[in-house]
């Protein structure tokens, strides 16, 4: 994988600042701990002895919101760590690939949904070029529909018609 | 019946023709996403899993099993000649690596690497044989309260091996567990967290989570850094290692072996941890420590050995418990389930042509690598020149098909690009997605139990204190965690992930 692990950056820096991340980070398991406990507060809570199915979620909705409050006041005086960067096109971009096959796979078949996987991700890289963007198209294509459809006889509809 | 019996009877079902070219298959696409960055095996087995519907259960497993300890194989590749780890078990083995390529003595670092993960893969099948049987018959004297106490064992120890903030990471395990818990309530069918979408009635698919956060979350978080690559690819030089290079790898091969095997059997541990504690200890033992992050070459091999040792015996807590003790055992679980295998103690007497089947796999498997590895080490470093834009948007295409395929659900892939999201936002805001998928998988059997477990005790939870396994599982993690919040043993522990 991919050494995505900027934790030991961060670890290196010696000034103490706050840590936006952390704080984002415990704001967001706070809102999930929330939103467990107030979606399930319908459901039947039961006693210790015979568990409803509200018990256990609620337990760790709560728990996850008090760890939540933890990293958020570590954050506060923890160590170092520069704010993190959202850049929004990659993730436009595959977010929408994925979308796109998707919507598409079923409406217009294997082949289009293909073709529209590669054509709009490939955009998300800044060494973008139209040809090996179509050469990829066509490889994958050729290849989803030859080993996936026809090898392995996955049920796709491979074209609109 | 006796080892040698259960050998046999395994090499029996793994010689098969077939079941050797789907070893074949699994060790060689391991190796390749081994080799490339960006792509590990989390999402690899996620994606190649609807494939396997089609495979014999034996034959799925040998095939994933193999992808696991093949990518370790791989990763040695591209941190030898990029300097870029192609996984992260093969981080350490940057530092000393990239330096003997660049003293044009690549040739020896990956042969090296390959013999010394052979010799670590040899071993730590032996070690499976071994200590698997008598693990599965104690897990059998488990009753719902032993079950539910080590699976929080497993969990707290896969939080405090790991690195990173430990508050962030027991959190994204409860935020797992809760996550498992979408979908009809397993007792009496109440529905939960499905907000009425029928999809979501049998539960999250673990695979649309793993590929959401593994694949497209990285893929997008990779995009943004771009990379660029410098390849020693006209300079392996002689591949063969020489007198002097055996005589000091071979002892950092024992050791490497050693710690990798016993780090990889501890619940949370794997190939990544082992590789860490390796390189440390024989920096530590050096007579000259100082050659370290110049080319030593024991700082290849020791590593390099761990991982595979480590890769192989992270599949005895699987095997013998039928608990997972990383995110790839937790993939395999998932595995084992859509074939009807239900993992725990009762695969070994119940299926032993699969348990016996899949050890004896591992030995053919590492003997296959080394052959993909040294010989055809050519083949591995052109594909290193394929650049990540070419690559891509194939692993997304793969990852939609495999999302689909499952259960030709249109629904599953658009709550996989969701994921993807959370997955992304996980890695800006610093948050080790790993325990997650393990929370996730273990969640529904965690309450399940647990639910047992406080219905025989009417309703009294000393019944997790009181029942000696129980309870020294639970010391156990209790002592974990109190290890890593002392703060000497923390600065050690983040000293220990820094250094290196």
């Amino acid at each position: 994988m991919w050494p995505n692990n900027p934790n030991n950056e961060g670890g290196m820096v010696g000034i103490r600042v706050r840590s936006v991340g952390d704080g984002l980070a415990g704001l967001m398991f706070i809102a999930f701990g929330l939103a467990a406990i107030l979606i399930g507060r319908d459901y039947p809570i039961g006693s210790a002895m015979r568990m409803g199915p509200g018990y256990f979620p609620t337990v760790l909705g709560g728990l996850l919101t008090v760890l939540g409050l933890g990293v958020l006041v570590r954050s506060l005086a923890g160590s170092a760590a520069p704010p993190p960067s959202f850049s929004l096109k990659p993730l436009a971009l595959v977010l929408a690939s994925v979308l796109a096959f998707a919507l598409t796979v079923e409406r217009l078949g294997l082949v289009a949904a293909v073709v529209l996987v590669v054509g709009i991700s490939a955009l998300a890289s800044e060494q973008f070029r139209w040809r090996e963007m179509l050469a990829v198209a066509l490889i994958m294509a050729a290849l989803a529909v030859g080993l996936f459809a026809k090898g392995l006889g996955l049920p796709f509809r491979l074209t609109p018609f | 019946m006796d080892l040698l019996g259960d050998l046999a009877l395994g090499f029996s079902v793994a010689l098969t023709w077939a079941n050797i070219g789907w070893c074949l298959v699994g060790v060689a696409l391991g190796t390749l996403i081994g080799v490339l960055p960006g792509i590990g095996p989390v999402a690899t087995i996620a994606m190649l899993l609807p494939v396997t519907f089609h495979l014999a259960p034996v034959s799925a497993l040998i095939m994933l099993a193999g992808i696991y300890y093949g990518a370790q194989y791989g990763g040695s590749t591209t941190a030898i000649l990029v300097n870029l780890p192609g996984e992260s078990s093969s981080v350490v083995t940057c530092l000393d690596g990239y330096q003997m390529a660049r003293q044009g003595r690549a040739g020896p670092a990956l042969a090296i690497a390959a013999l010394g993960s052979f010799f670590a893969g040899c071993v730590a099948t032996l070690i499976l044989a071994t200590f698997a049987p008598p693990l599965a018959e104690l897990a059998f004297k488990f009753g719902p309260a032993e079950r539910f106490s080590l699976m929080v064992l497993g969990l707290v120890a896969a939080v405090t091996l790991a690195h990173g903030s430990l508050l962030k990471a027991i959190a994204m395990i409860v935020l797992g567990i809760l996550l498992g818990l979408v979908g009809a309530d397993p007792e009496v069918g109440r529905m939960r967290y499905t907000f009425g979408i029928p999809e979501l009635t049998d539960g999250i698919n673990f695979v649309v989570v793993a590929m959401g956060i593994f694949a497209f979350g990285e893929i997008i978080a990779n995009l943004e850094k771009g990379n660029s690559r410098e390849v020693f690819t006209s300079n392996i030089g002689r591949l063969w290692p020489s007198r002097e290079d055996f005589r000091l790898a071979w002892k950092a091969i024992l050791r490497g072996t050693g710690i990798g095997s016993l780090l990889g059997i501890l619940p949370g541990g794997g190939a990544v941890l082992g590789s860490f504690a390796a390189y440390m200890i024989e920096k530590r033992l050096a007579r000259d420590p100082s050659r370290f992050g110049k080319g030593a070459i024991e700082g290849v091999a020791a590593p390099e050995s761990a991982n595979n040792a480590g890769a192989q015996t992270s599949f005895i807590p699987l095997l013998t418990l039928g608990i997972p003790s990383n995110a790839v055992m937790a993939l395999m679980v998932g595995a084992m389930i859509i074939h009807g295998i239900q993992p725990g103690p009762q695969v070994m007497s119940e299926r032993p042509e699969l348990f016996w089947g899949m050890i004896a796999s591992m030995w053919i498997g590492n003997l296959l690598l080394v052959i993909l590895n040294l010989p055809l080490i050519g083949v591995w470093v052109w594909l290193l020149t394929v650049p990540y834009r070419l690559l891509y948007p194939a692993i997304l295409v793969l990852s939609c098909i495999g999302i689909y395929s499952l259960n030709n659900s249109v629904f599953d892939v658009g709550l996989a690009a969701l994921f993807g999201l959370l997955g992304y936002i996980f890695i800006k805001l610093q948050c080790e997605p790993a325990p997650l998928l393990l929370g996730f998988v273990l969640g529904p059997m965690l309450e399940e139990n647990l639910r047992k477990a406080m219905t025989i005790s009417r309703g009294d939870p000393s019944v997790f204190v009181t029942r000696p396994l129980s309870l020294s599982m639970l010391a156990l993690a209790a002592v974990l965690l109190l290890l890593v919040v002392l703060p000497a043993v923390r600065r050690k522990r983040e000293e220990a992930f820094l250094e290196t």
